[in-house]
């Protein structure tokens, strides 16, 4: 997997998966969901990952529509889909996602 | 406690100075009963007249969509938010929710508020409606928290906070959203009372603090959101011991001290057909202008140029006074569009024109559009919005031909300061007018019934027992 922090991602070169996760600093909630998610991304081939940490990028709140922390928010397949939460259950994540997971 | 202006006309009077400061109010009310309307009044007001900038958070509708909805009320909306005194943010909650994997907060949205509220220094903020958070987190304890620690937030800020919700069939809102404000409510409605389209205000709490609790009528009209909030009591007043004349110099006589009815009160001229109540309207008014004050007429019955031919046939000129624009006559037909709307554009045209005096011609022509008790509860506002301004005021009753000569269609009667009668004579062979003052409050006057007559040199009133001896 790869990982990339901050600005709009750019479709040019658009993985088959995309993936953001909002955040803000380093609570609890954010650092287990930063955690877990990279855990499933490193899992399913062709996952792309952007963290954004919302204390460092505000604006990227009000332009992608952010309220709740942490936000992993699915762009690629379409459609968009958004799942809340600290992403403690990976498992669940992962249906809610509806993506395969290769073994491991 | 400390409050804050709320900029809305006549709330800020039934609620002893606006809302709580730096404390969140909520206002609930069914779908276009005008909640957003009334929000937005707040952040315009307190941009234009105080110059505390606002913020609205609309999770309803985009940014675009406000501005164009808001166009016609506010037109300068536009240019309040280019100069950085009003900031709209859209929260798009169509996505939110579905899945939840573990805790979260609404940091994210706190985040975007702080950053909004930084932007333009606001100082007053609008959440319309935060319910939508509400039908997108099902979890009250967990939205209960986040909603107290935003309002704490708000509050340290030093923001005053609106909140709207949609009123619920059987709790004052339908997601319960009152749970979480305990300062200020406000419930709002929108009913069509006997064809009239009405909208109401109701303050349902206000901790610690005195608050009308009324229904108060509420208006949305080209000039703003105006709530009219006064009743006949709890109003002060200083009361003038000045006289204006009637414009007839036997009535004057009359009204003992030679002088005429006070200023700022309040007069009713009751009488059947023909007897020559706008006669005696007309008088007051060239009286008012002679002095070199303006007078408003409210014409229910006939046009201007009605008024000024037949006043002129018994030589009251008031067209003189029309070109010297100190009379202004506005005919109106009672319409389609209520009592509420009729009181609320004669207090603007009261308001624009600032005259000292006010005749309306015939107060009954209002009951086609009211029942008896809303007519009368309209005249008693406005009558003790006009006395607030030190307006004298004069009323002609139009009694039917069956009716009570003592007692008036409206009820009014019991809320005037002087009631003068004028009938006709059955007893003499020709008609004969007569003229008795009823009630004077604060003046000596006259008990006995006089002759009242109409000439085309103008109105006499003698004795009758001078007018056996003709």
């Amino acid at each position: 997997m790869s990982s990339s922090t901050g600005g709009a991602y750019d479709t040019s070169e658009a993985p088959e998966i995309f993936l953001t996760l909002y955040v803000m600093g380093s609570t609890p909630n954010s650092r287990k969901a930063v955690e877990n998610t990279k855990k499933i991304c490193e899992k399913i081939s062709g996952c792309e990952l952007e963290v954004v940490d919302l204390l460092e990028y505000p604006k990227r709140a009000k332009e992608d529509q952010i309220i709740a922390i942490p936000t992993l928010v699915k762009r690629l397949p379409e459609p968009q889909m958004r799942i809340l939460g600290a992403m403690s259950d990976r498992g669940k994540v992962q249906n809610a996602l509806g993506l395969g997971v290769e073994d491991g | 406690m400390r409050k804050a202006f709320s900029g809305i006309e006549g709330l800020d009077e039934i609620t002893n100075g606006g809302l709580p400061y730096a404390r969140p109010t909520l206002i609930c009310g069914g779908p276009g009963c005008g909640k957003s309307t009334l929000a937005m009044e707040f952040l315009i007001k307190g941009a234009k007249e105080i110059g505390e900038p606002g913020v609205l958070f609309s999770f309803e509708e985009s940014e675009d969509d406000i501005i164009k909805d808001f166009l016609s009320l506010h037109p300068d909306l536009p240019g309040l938010i280019e100069k950085g005194l009003i900031y709209i943010e859209y929260v798009d909650m169509r996505l939110e929710g579905h899945t939840q994997v573990g805790p979260f907060t609404l940091d994210a949205l706190f985040l975007r508020i702080d950053s909004a509220l930084n932007a333009v220094k606001g100082r007053r903020i609008v959440f319309d409606t935060i319910e939508a958070l509400l039908w997108s987190f099902p979890d009250k304890a967990f939205l209960r928290n986040e909603i107290q620690r935003l309002f704490t937030r708000l509050k340290e800020r030093e923001v005053t906070t609106i909140i709207t919700g949609e009123a619920g069939e059987h709790a004052l809102t339908r997601w319960g959203i009152e749970e979480y404000v305990t300062d200020c409510v406000i419930s709002i409605d929108h009913r069509i009372v006997e064809q009239a389209s009405t909208r109401r205000l109701r303050i349902v709490k206000y901790r610690g603090s005195a608050h009308g609790t009324n229904e108060y009528p509420f208006l949305i009209s080209e000039k703003g959101v105006s709530v009219i909030p006064i009743t006949s009591s709890g109003l002060d007043y200083s009361i003038s011991s000045d006289r204006v004349s009637s414009g007839l110099p036997d009535l004057d006589t009359m009204l003992k001290g030679k002088s005429g009815y006070y200023k700022g009160s309040s007069v009713l001229i009751s009488g059947m057909a023909g007897c020559g109540k706008s006669s005696v309207a007309a008088a007051f008014a060239t009286s008012v202008c002679a002095s070199g004050d303006h007078c408003l007429y409210f014409s229910f019955e006939e046009s201007p140029s009605q008024i000024i031919r037949n006043m002129g046939s018994i030589g009251i000129d008031l067209q003189h006074w029309v070109d010297r624009d100190l009379l202004t006559i506005k005919a109106e037909r009672p319409t389609m569009n209520g009592l509420e709307h009729k009181l609320f554009m004669m207090i603007s045209m009261v308001d624009e024109i600032r005259p000292s005096a006010v005749v309306i011609d015939p107060i009954t022509n209002l009951i086609n559009i009211g029942s008896g008790l809303e007519v009368k509860s309209m005249l008693t506002r406005f009558i003790d919005i006009l006395k607030t301004r030190h307006i004298t005021i004069l009323m002609t009753h139009l009694n039917g031909g069956s009716e009570d000569l003592m007692e008036t269609q409206v009820g009014i009667s019991s809320i005037m300061d002087t009631w003068i009668a004028l009938f006709k004579s059955r007893t003499v062979v020709a008609h004969t007018r007569l003229i008795e003052i009823i009630k004077a409050r604060g003046m000596n006057h006259c008990e006995e019934t006089r002759r009242f007559v109409l000439t085309d040199r103008g109105i006499f009133i003698d004795e009758i027992e001078d007018a056996a001896h003709e």
